[in-house]
């Protein structure tokens, strides 16, 4: 297909940390999104501040798309890395365009941005803004639909930066005319904001965290936004201090929130075990990276499914939901957050960096379908009794502060929360908790909870969790699977995913980690794998990569 | 006096020192009520040890904690509801062993809670090991052969970690120890009580204290040096006499009251707003 027809393009823009390839590709993103592209942005980077090499895959096209391909139409390089590296993904018609006062021996689209930034007595950093001006103008962009996205990106400086753009839009010459689409444009969102979101809009009120890639970003935008969202953003000495801040807020009648990752959701894991035996509602987001330990912190992994299903001492069942794509990111925060107060139980987000830091098209209307859900509240009279010993195993919530006495306890206890050692105490509330689970499971096992996509009929199924499920869309509709999504984890909907396997004879699990940790936790439901499709290299399946290991299946 | 206490058989060995300060606590928290704080505005926070009991014996709103997270989850609480005067109730192991750094940034960051720590100088619930204020020497059932290290001074400490309120009680002095809790509740800012207290059990040092604590007071409140002077009279070895009595406050401004200033009651976030720049 030649590229002049083709409305799907995939543009990799790349140079040393420090230098503004994100937020450039970000800008990028945003003019295709304006002319009415849907957008995916994958982000590679590494563990450092200043250097290495930074790169953004930016996929625009006609459809949905919630994955990279193998090959790039285009080429931003800001240095000559990104060239050496990117240069053998160029498909044969694609275009380079680059720095030309930094990269010399480059053949294709050279624009002068040091030069030009230099002459018009610019900051360095404005040579991203040269280069963008010179893509525009080389895609046939019109000036205004650049103007207006420079704009709104730029806030300081933005009069200079133009003046910067307008040279270099007009020294560069057209080579091709991106088309534009009818499609209106929609926010673009990583999947930690719109996990942010959703838990706003589920009335958050205090959000608890220790920095760890890739949850970090949870943080920073909450804390940013502190104000308009009306809610508090603290950071704490670490992990525990984290998930235990959290519990005491809850327990005191505020919708807490906390984030990691790996490591740092490990040291969690006391704070959700004792979430759990003091029946305080904690939304805990886990962003999966490659393990075990440190890892390779800045990439991507599925491996901690098994651990986040165990996660916690003791005899209880949490809520897990894996969301797959920002809307699902956005959607289940909130949820989960509803769902941990209405059973008073601790409730995990698993993401991974991938869709944490990956940018998507994100659908307005989700956060309609979200509102802060009642807990079940005491009704005031008598003698307050925190675990009253309920029929569905729900105690009516009261807070320290309301006129009562409230006691919440880590150890086994009571009714009334005092500590307990009696057998036929301890019997009595495990009784109690075991069917609030039962209740949970209710809950959750109902349509929604499994998603099912592709070729509906078809007897091959793929079996896709988490960012994993974008690729897997993407190639099951190319090559007439079905595709089954568990979207909750626990409870299991065993019923909804039984569904979702009618008429399968096949089953293929496709998982970035090592030991195909789905297969055995559905192995544990009766469900047996035929073939698993498994990727350790930390990096995300492309669209080609995976359409190839699936062909001959 | 409000009953305050619960019907729970208290199972603290004959003699604890436990028992004076559960006496100073309830005759503290009484006064605090009868001087207008409502009793549901009151909550204790229990961590995990034979002093952490107390939190099944009063009849209070209370948070049984884990070990070592008692003053995490107290500024969890407060910051959620500044409105409630949270004490602590937590044991040296407990706060300067498995939560010291909760400790430390508690203080650090002036959270508004009052923490008292008995401190009987060994894990007694664990049926006797040292902690991080035993005397070096101590024969635990872990050091046999007595213990290696040598103790920290916990005040000295809290000093470092700019906390705003440093007391030191003794569980056999029930009234000056009340005076000390109803100050430090009152007190605006993070107030650290230490409460010496013999383990009759496992660590019977009931003569010791007797014979080294006398009452002081710190003439100039707010001066490090003083304070200092005060705190490093004894270290926790055997050596020096033991001062009791508010050793050091200094107001400023306290983390929850901080953190609560922009939030506006029933207000709806701007989500769309918000989402405007995203396009």
């Amino acid at each position: 297909m030649s590229m002049k027809n083709k409305k799907d393009y995939s543009i990799i823009i790349g140079g040393a940390a420090g230098q503004g390839s994100r937020k450039a590709g970000l800008i990028i993103a945003k003019l295709f999104n304006n002319l009415g592209y849907n957008v995916f942005i994958n982000e590679d980077y590494q563990s450092l501040i200043k250097g290495g090499h930074n790169f953004s895959v930016i996929r625009v096209s006609e459809g949905q798309c919630f994955s990279t391909r193998e090959k790039a139409d285009f080429l931003l390089a800001l240095n000559e890395e990104t060239i050496s590296k990117h240069e053998k993904s160029l498909e044969k018609d694609g275009y380079v365009v680059f720095n030309k006062d930094k990269i010399k021996k480059a053949e294709g689209i050279g624009i002068a941005s040091d030069k030009i930034t230099k002459d018009l007595g610019g900051l360095p950093i404005m040579s991203n803004t040269a280069l963008i001006a010179g893509f525009s103008k080389a895609m046939g962009i019109e000036w205004r639909v650049l103007e207006v996205a420079l704009r709104k990106e730029i806030g300081k400086g933005i009069e200079k930066n133009l003046e910067i753009a307008k040279k270099a839009y007009e020294d560069t010459v057209t080579v091709l005319k991106i088309e534009k689409l009818k499609n209106k444009p929609s926010p673009l969102l990583t999947g930690n904001e719109a996990i942010a979101l959703g838990a706003v809009k589920a009335g958050l009120d205090i959000y608890y965290a220790y920095p760890m890639t890739p949850a970090t970003s949870i943080l920073n935008y909450l804390a940013e936004h502190e104000r308009s969202f009306n809610i508090i953003t603290s950071q704490l000495e670490n992990e525990i201090a984290v998930i235990n801040a959290a519990v005491g807020s809850a327990f005191a009648g505020k919708r807490s929130a906390v984030a990691s990752s790996g490591g740092g959701f490990a040291l969690m894991t006391e704070g959700i075990s004792l979430a759990a035996m003091a029946e305080t509602p904690v939304l805990v987001i886990s962003s999966q990276r490659s393990g075990p330990a440190t890892g390779v912190p800045t990439y991507s992994g599925q491996s901690d499914l098994l651990f986040t299903i165990n996660s916690g001492h003791g005899d209880f069942t949490r809520f897990i939901v894996a969301p797959g794509d920002a809307n699902e990111c956005c959607y289940w925060a909130g949820k989960l957050l509803n769902l941990a107060w209405k059973y008073q139980s601790p409730s995990i987000l698993l993401v991974d960096k991938e869709l944490s830091e990956s940018t998507f098209e994100f659908d307005s209307k989700i956060l309609k379908q979200i509102k802060k859900e009642k807990a079940v509240l005491w009704n005031g009279k008598g003698e307050y009794v925190r675990y009253a010993n309920k029929e569905n195993g729900i105690s009516p919530i009261a807070f320290p502060g309301d006129k009562a006495i409230v006691k919440g306890t880590s150890y086994e206890h009571d009714e009334k929360g005092l500590s307990a050692e009696e057998a036929k105490v301890i019997v009595l509330m495990q009784d109690k908790r075991l069917r609030k689970f039962k209740e949970m499971e209710k809950e959750v096992d109902v349509p929604g909870a499994v998603n099912v996509f592709g070729k509906k009929s078809a007897k091959k199924a793929i079996i896709a969790w988490g960012s994993t499920k974008g690729v897997a869309l993407e190639v099951a509709e190319k090559l007439g699977f079905k595709l089954i999504q568990p979207l909750v984890l626990q409870p299991f909907p065993i019923k909804q995913f039984k569904l979702a396997l009618k008429g399968v004879n096949k089953i293929v699990l496709v998982e970035c980690s090592a030991m195909g940790q789905m297969e055995k936790l559905l192995n544990g439901y009766g469900i047996k794998i035929d073939k698993t499709i498994l990727k350790y290299d930390m990096r995300p399946f492309t669209v080609e990569e995976l359409e190839r290991k699936l062909k001959n299946i | 006096m409000e009953k305050l206490e619960t019907n729970v058989i208290n199972t603290w060995c004959p003699g604890c020192g436990n028992f004076g300060i559960l006496q100073a606590v309830k005759l503290a928290v009484n006064d605090l009520i009868a001087k207008g704080t409502p009793r549901e505005k009151i909550v204790i926070v229990a961590d995990i040890g034979c002093n952490s009991k107390i939190a099944d014996y009063l009849n209070l709103s209370s948070f049984y904690s884990l070990h070592g997270r008692s003053i995490i989850t107290a500024m969890g609480i407060k910051m959620a509801n500044p409105e409630l005067k949270v004490i602590v109730f937590t044991g040296d192991g407990a706060a300067l062993d498995e939560g010291i750094s909760h400790l430390i940034h508690a203080a650090k960051r002036n959270s508004d809670v009052t923490v008292i720590m008995h401190n009987n100088r060994l894990f007694a619930l664990t049926t006797g090991q040292f902690t991080a204020v035993s005397p070096k020497g101590l024969k635990g059932k872990s050091t046999p052969e007595g213990s290696i290290e040598e103790p920290i001074n916990p005040l000295e400490l809290m000093m470092a970690a700019n906390s705003s309120f440093i007391a030191r009680g003794y569980s056999a002095k029930i009234d000056h120890l009340k005076n000390l809790i109803i100050e430090a509740v009152s007190h605006k800012g993070f107030s650290f009580v230490e409460v010496m207290q013999p383990c009759v059990s496992l660590f019977n040092n009931i003569e010791f204290l007797n014979e080294k604590a006398y009452e002081t007071k710190n003439t100039e409140l707010g001066s490090r040096e003083k304070a200092l002077a005060l705190i490093k009279e004894w270290n926790y070895n055997e050596e020096g006499k033991i001062p009791l009595g508010l050793l050091y406050k200094k107001d400023r401004p306290c983390y929850e009251e901080e953190m609560n200033k922009n939030i506006v009651k029933d207000k709806n976030p701007e989500i769309e707003k918000c989402l405007q720049a995203h396009l």
